[in-house]
């Protein structure tokens, strides 16, 4: 009765390209032949392009704005002002911390190429010539740039508009530029530790202001169909759902009648979750003009007004015993958000989980304070490829833990292995509040050490130390090491919200009558090639090949509510929530199967693709056979069809984790910085598609190497912005990029339904520690304790000049 | 503005039409032409997304007015299957060794390394590296892209070899 040819378990198995193999991507064949479907491709009949004013200073008064020679301009057909936006009441918007934030500056501006007027025209030449021609007079007002000036008395006041405000989203507010205050652990008892400690190293460890940078910048179209009054606005949003929900709040058009569709995005990395003033210019401009308009930043919009990441400013003491066992952990940080407080957390974490700053130590007793400011520069904070302030955090215990070694006279490597928690100690709560689900970071540790023969790195780098010393060299050596704990996958709802929105995730699937499938997702791709991995999550769980499933993703008139693709949370959340609708497919198909054997449901087992009769089973039904069953028969007690939806609200985030070594030889004299190699080990939990991961590594990498390297967006005491253009913002080419070595553990999640944990943002968190402490490590032996990044070849030269390796040979001695 | 005729040979096409001499190449070939496979990653010459072959040169497309490129003959990511719609050796590469994530590059990459190909058909690692230095990708770490190059070379290779 079963008619396919008998194949082995092996090749059934094979034939799923389900969990665990290195399936080759679905997406490519579009992609390599032109034929992606990104927002700037989308052309629809009489499309409008919008483009913007931006205020040319850093902070000062609007006195008048003269459209009048913008619209004479051909082509152009309507300028819009905050003033034009106010009688919608959308000339201000909510942001997702709990701010508000300026669509279109509204009085005052507060940052250099804030938007000041929106001017929609027939094409983006006619647009840019009519945003030449508008007239805005300002009037100057002294720029806040230092943030640790931002709460002095007399700091000239930036939002004039709460001003009066002592009580913020997040708490009280101590100044006009304070935003808030957060704290986490014990005070007292951390203060008492250090007081009493043998050993306190104390450090300020600053994380600079960079930008996520994908290589497609952020845009939307947005068209108003007025015939039947719905919105459909296609954008670079990694958050589909929730840009919907927002939309609707503050267009008080209803839910149902916008539809956001995220079409394939050219990366995202944090950039593209936020909202941005250029979605509701163009949303009010299609409304208004009633034709589709659009709107595609051009890269140095993205880089000074779009999601700046990181600006953290971190103090910290950590206490030790003389042998090496910390005991406490202090942290102050000064986070700079600033003009408006944007930061892409969810709501009740304002400093995202920077509380997982103990890192991957068993420390008894720690304690950390946030406070926001506000300052003359872009508004933003996302989680640069990273989950919400993980990678500062990470790279101040990072520090910490070296320049407590330093102190100690202790090697960087054995004082971690010293420091770390215990496999026995899983699920283990830290001092700060978490539940480490699962880790075995010694296993990982010995394997990165091992592989890259520790010990002959550091008896080559006392070498090159002495040749140094004896003038035979101008090259210092450094060994950086760094293991990383992530956190991700946000989150419990029970904590984790944004504006009110719990972070589940959710999965559907609809089984064809043929037996192929489809499944739509709430989250959103953005090169992480979901489209290939769910498939192979699904096919495992019900025995359908990954290529007879089709996953659709970014379309909120088909894809159940999600939360979106950020903070690593695709994976754990949504890839669950695709495990546990299989699940319900599997439930469903092992009665459809029951009733075609005529046996008990409980008298069935699932093997690969099939149900079949325990102890014989050449008794049996497969996947596709039920299927057709599902939509042909009568079957008693049963609907017909073969559909699940499936909402996952994780019980705990998931907690990667890795072990990193790089090694650099710097060239004294010029700063020159050479990756001589970078390992990395990583611990995603159960791996899904080896080469998906290992990809995500080198990208992640990569993109760590730009940040500790070169990234760097500053601003002069004029308010005026550096580093806004590919010129100055350091985005490494194939020749600065070194060769990666990616090697793995594998300690699966507990809590999640195949144990994966996520990758794509760990080899970010852990790769800047890595090569910061490289270069640190260089000259430790000159009493370099910590130089501050980007550890670009001037800074370098800078740190090898103050130590006074000013270009001549040291004497021997 | 007024507008100018201009007419060149796209993926072995005549194709003319009138645009402002100001018009960069690049919105030319996406806005009026509609081949939206090479994209603009920085309209400033850094990131190469715009990459196209323009007389036989990796010219980045953002930065050429279509004046300038009046006359010539134009290969974009669109042209580069064979007439039977069988993919380019490096297409195949990309693919096969997971050279592309979001896919935002991979046109003018794989038209970057297209010439490059033609310009050095057997180039090694460091080669690759710097022959693809003016094509920036921000989700892959260049090391499979350098994979593929270096596979697709020995296929076109072998392929050239067999035809001998
Ligand atoms: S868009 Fe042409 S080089 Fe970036
Ligand atoms: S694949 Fe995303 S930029 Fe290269």
């Amino acid at each position: 009765m079963n008619a396919e040819t008998p194949i082995s378990l092996e090749q059934r198995k094979d034939k799923l390209q389900g969990l665990g193999c290195s399936r080759k991507r679905v997406e490519d064949a579009r992609f390599t032949q032109g034929k992606g479907n990104y927002v700037d491709d989308i052309k629809l009949p009489g499309m409008l392009f919008g483009d913007f004013v931006r205020s040319p200073i850093g902070h000062g008064r609007i006195k008048s704005i003269n459209k009048e020679a913008a619209l004479a301009v051909p082509g152009v057909k309507a300028v819009l002002t905050a003033d034009d936006l106010r009688p919608l009441g959308l000339h201000w918007m909510p942001t997702l911390a709990g701010d508000v934030q300026a669509v279109l500056a509204d009085e005052k501006v507060l940052f250099q190429n804030q938007e000041v007027a929106f001017v929609v025209a027939e094409d983006r030449y006619a647009a840019a010539d009519g945003v030449e021609l508008v007239e805005v007079e300002y009037e100057d007002l002294p720029p806040l740039v230092d943030p640790f000036k931002a709460m002095e008395e007399g700091a000239p006041t930036l939002r004039e508009d709460i001003a009066d405000k002592t009580e913020g989203a997040h708490g009280p507010r101590r100044h006009p530029n304070h935003i808030f205050t957060w704290e986490a652990g014990d005070q007292a008892a951390t203060e008492q530790a250090l007081a009493g400690a043998e050993v306190v190293a104390e450090e300020m460890v600053s994380y600079q202001r960079v930008h996520p940078c994908p290589l497609e910048t952020c845009g939307c179209v947005a068209s108003m169909d007025k015939i039947n009054g719905k919105l459909t606005i296609w954008g670079t949003f990694q958050a589909p759902h929730a840009v919907r929900t927002v939309a609707s709040l503050i267009t008080k058009i209803p839910e149902h009648n916008i539809r956001i569709i995220s079409p394939d995005i050219g990366g995202g990395f944090g950039n593209k979750v936020g909202v941005y003033p250029g979605y509701i210019c163009s949303a009010v401009a299609s409304i208004v003009l009633g034709v589709p308009v659009k709107w595609i930043e051009d890269r140095m919009e993205n880089l000074s007004t779009t999601a700046f990441a990181r600006d953290y400013h971190m103090t910290g003491r950590i206490a030790a015993t003389r042998d090496g066992r910390i005991t406490g952990l202090w942290c102050h940080v000064l986070a700079d958000h600033g003009a408006f407080d944007a930061c892409a957390d969810p709501t009740k974490f304002p400093a995202g989980f920077f509380n997982i700053c103990t890192g991957s130590y068993d420390i008894p007793t720690a304690y950390v304070a946030v406070d926001g400011v506000y300052t003359n520069k872009a508004p933003g904070g996302v989680a640069y490829r990273c989950s919400f302030r993980v990678t500062e955090a990470s790279y101040f215990i990072e520090r910490m833990v070296d320049v407590l070694a330093r102190k100690l006279d202790m090697d960087p490597a054995e004082i971690r292995l010293k420091n770390f928690i215990r496999k026995e100690q899983f699920p283990y709560t830290s001092a700060l509040g978490w539940e480490y689900d699962s880790g075995d970071y010694e296993t990982a540790m010995d394997k990165a050490l091992k592989t890259v023969d520790y010990q002959g790195l550091r008896a080559e780098q006392k070498a090159a130390r002495e040749a140094f010393q004896r003038g035979e060299t101008r090259k210092l050596m450094g060994v950086g090491v760094a293991f990383f704990t992530e956190i991700v996958g946000a989150g419990p709802v029970k904590n984790c919200d944004i504006l009110g929105l719990g972070m589940f995730d959710s999965c559907e699937i609809r089984i064809h009558p043929t037996g192929s499938a489809i499944a739509r997702l709430g989250t959103i791709s953005q090169g992480q090639g979901h489209a290939t991995t769910f498939a192979q999550i699904l096919a495992s769980e019900i025995g359908i090949p990954a290529e007879d499933i089709t996953l659709e993703e970014g379309d909120t008139d088909t894809a159940p509510y999600g939360l979106g693709t950020y903070g690593s949370r695709s994976t754990p959340v949504a890839g669950a929530a695709t495990a546990m609708a299989g699940r319900k497919i599997r439930a469903k198909a092992q009665m459809i199967a029951a009733y075609l054997l005529e046996v008990h449901d409980g008298d069935l087992e699932w093997e690969v693709d099939r149900f079949q009769v325990k102890g014989n089973p050449e008794r049996h039904k497969t996947m596709k056979e039920i299927a057709f069953a599902a939509y042909n028969q009568a079957i008693p007690g049963l609907e017909p069809g073969l559909e699940a939806v499936s909402y996952y609200d994780p019980p705990n985030m998931t907690y990667p984790f890795g072990a990193y070594v790089c090694v650099v030889d710097i060239d004294v004299d010029t700063g020159v910085t050479e990756i001589r190699r970078f390992y990395a080990l990583d611990d995603c939990g159960t791996r899904i598609n080896p080469m998906i991961i290992e990809g995500q590594v080198h990208g992640g990498l990569t993109e760590a190497l730009a940040i500790a390297m070169g990234q760097e967006i500053t601003y002069d005491e004029d308010g005026n912005v550096h580093g806004g253009s590919l010129m100055d913002f350091f985005l490494p080419t194939a020749v600065e990029t070194p060769t990666w070595e990616t090697d793995w553990t594998e300690t699966p999640s507990p809590h999640h339904p195949i144990g994966a944990k996520g990758v794509g943002e760990s080899p970010n968190v852990g790769g800047v520690s890595a090569f910061s402490n490289a270069v640190n490590d260089a000259f430790a032996h000159l009493g370099l304790t910590h130089t501050q990044m980007p550890h670009d070849h001037w800074r370098v030269w800078q740190t090898a000049q103050r130590l006074g390796l000013t270009g001549q040979p040291a004497a021997a001695e | 503005m007024s507008k100018m005729h201009v007419k060149m040979t796209v993926n072995g096409s005549q194709v003319e039409g009138l645009a402002e001499p100001r018009t960069l190449l690049i919105h030319f070939l996406r806005e009026q032409l509609g081949l939206t496979g090479p994209h603009i990653g920085c309209d400033t010459s850094h990131c190469g997304a715009c990459t196209v072959d323009l007389d036989g040169k990796s010219v980045k497309s953002c930065t050429l007015f279509v004046a300038q490129a009046n006359g010539a003959e134009v290969t974009t990511i669109e042209g580069l299957a064979a007439a039977d719609g069988s993919l380019h050796p490096l297409q195949e590469a990309f693919r096969e060794h997971h050279g592309l994530q979001c896919g935002f590059c991979t046109p003018g990459m794989i038209t970057r390394a297209y010439r490059l190909l033609q310009e050095n058909p057997t180039p090694s690692d460091e080669e690759i590296r710097f022959g693809m230095s003016g094509n920036l990708c921000r989700c892959t770490g260049y090391q499979n892209i350098v994979k593929a190059i270096r596979a697709a070379a020995a296929e076109m290779a072998a392929g050239k070899e067999a035809a001998e």
